[in-house]
């Protein structure tokens, strides 16, 4: 079992980072990218847990480490494998 | 008086605090493992600057976990006064013993430079020594330090005087220029800038002195 974890700063929240890779894109050509946000991406993989555990599992690890309630959203998915 | 400074895997500025209290000042002070569990003879706790684990994951998201936290929140909550100085500030942010979060400059940017704090209140241990807007300059080193608070966070810091130092030119994006914030009580401190940097004068200025004497002197 995994969880793959997305991680994005919330809305309003400055993303300097994501701010300057869309301005490379569009001096790259590419005008039809008008906003890029920069996140994280986090896989935990899972001893032989059912798939309730490892939800639960991963919204705490979300809430007590992995994300910054203050300035960041989280979302995930659990896959077999 | 005897000062504990917390040493994380990746603190770097842990000997520079170390020499202006033992050195400077003359006072006792210990180096304190973060896996140690106790500081129960210690009037004064720093965190000191770095990068602790590395910067992984958030600027003192991992610290955070330490053995070590649970102690200095233990002292923090019995009064002791902590102070937290760069990524010692990110770390108690993480902790929650200060309230908001350090995000990145607003350019981007690792900013190595000399600036000019003023002091925003002098309603504090580590600041009562201090006029109102006095001026203290001193560098800052980080590419985290760009504080933000929600709005009901910032309202609060405000109304309750706990911002402790603003900068004169903003160099990195903090809301209200915000340099440096104390907790509810006033006996924690969180401050980017690096006053340990700035205690004597042949480093170009011994404004920060006046600090860790605050603190020191008035126990």
């Amino acid at each position: 079992m995994k969880a793959k974890i997305y991680i994005r700063y919330k809305e309003g929240i400055l993303d300097p980072q994501g701010t300057t890779v869309g301005h490379a894109l569009n001096s790259m050509g590419y005008k039809e990218i008008h906003a890029v946000s920069v996140g994280k991406f986090i896989e935990l993989n899972f001893n032989d847990v059912s798939k309730e555990e490892a939800t639960r599992l991963t919204d705490e690890s979300c809430r007590k480490l992995l994300a910054n309630p203050n300035t960041e959203s989280y979302n995930f998915e659990i896959v077999e494998g | 008086m005897r000062a504990a400074i917390i040493v994380f895997p990746g603190s770097n500025c842990d000997h520079d605090a170390y020499y202006v209290i033992r050195k400077v000042m003359n006072k006792e002070v210990d180096f304190i493992w973060h896996k140690e569990g106790s500081l129960a003879n210690y009037d004064f706790i720093l965190v000191p600057g770095g990068f602790s684990y590395g910067d992984y994951l958030r600027a003192g998201a991992i610290a955070r976990f330490s053995p070590i936290m649970e102690e200095i929140i233990r002292c923090a909550n019995k009064g002791i006064p902590v102070m937290g100085i760069c990524n010692g500030f990110q770390i108690l942010i993480e902790s929650g013993l200060l309230p908001g979060a350090l995000i990145n400059n607003k350019n981007v940017k690792f900013l190595s430079q000399n600036i000019t704090l003023k002091v925003s209140s002098t309603n504090s241990i580590f600041t009562q020594d201090f006029k109102k807007d006095q001026k203290l300059d001193m560098p800052i080193a980080h590419r985290q330090g760009n504080f933000f608070a929600s709005d009901d966070d910032l309202k609060k810091i405000q109304d309750s005087d706990q911002i402790a130092f603003t900068y004169e030119q903003n160099p990195n994006g903090s809301m209200c220029d915000i340099a440096g914030i104390f907790n509810e009580n006033r006996n924690v401190l969180g401050m980017m800038p690096h006053p340990e940097r700035a205690a004597e004068s042949i480093l170009g200025s011994s404004d920060g002195l006046a600090i860790f004497q605050s603190i020191i002197e008035n126990m």
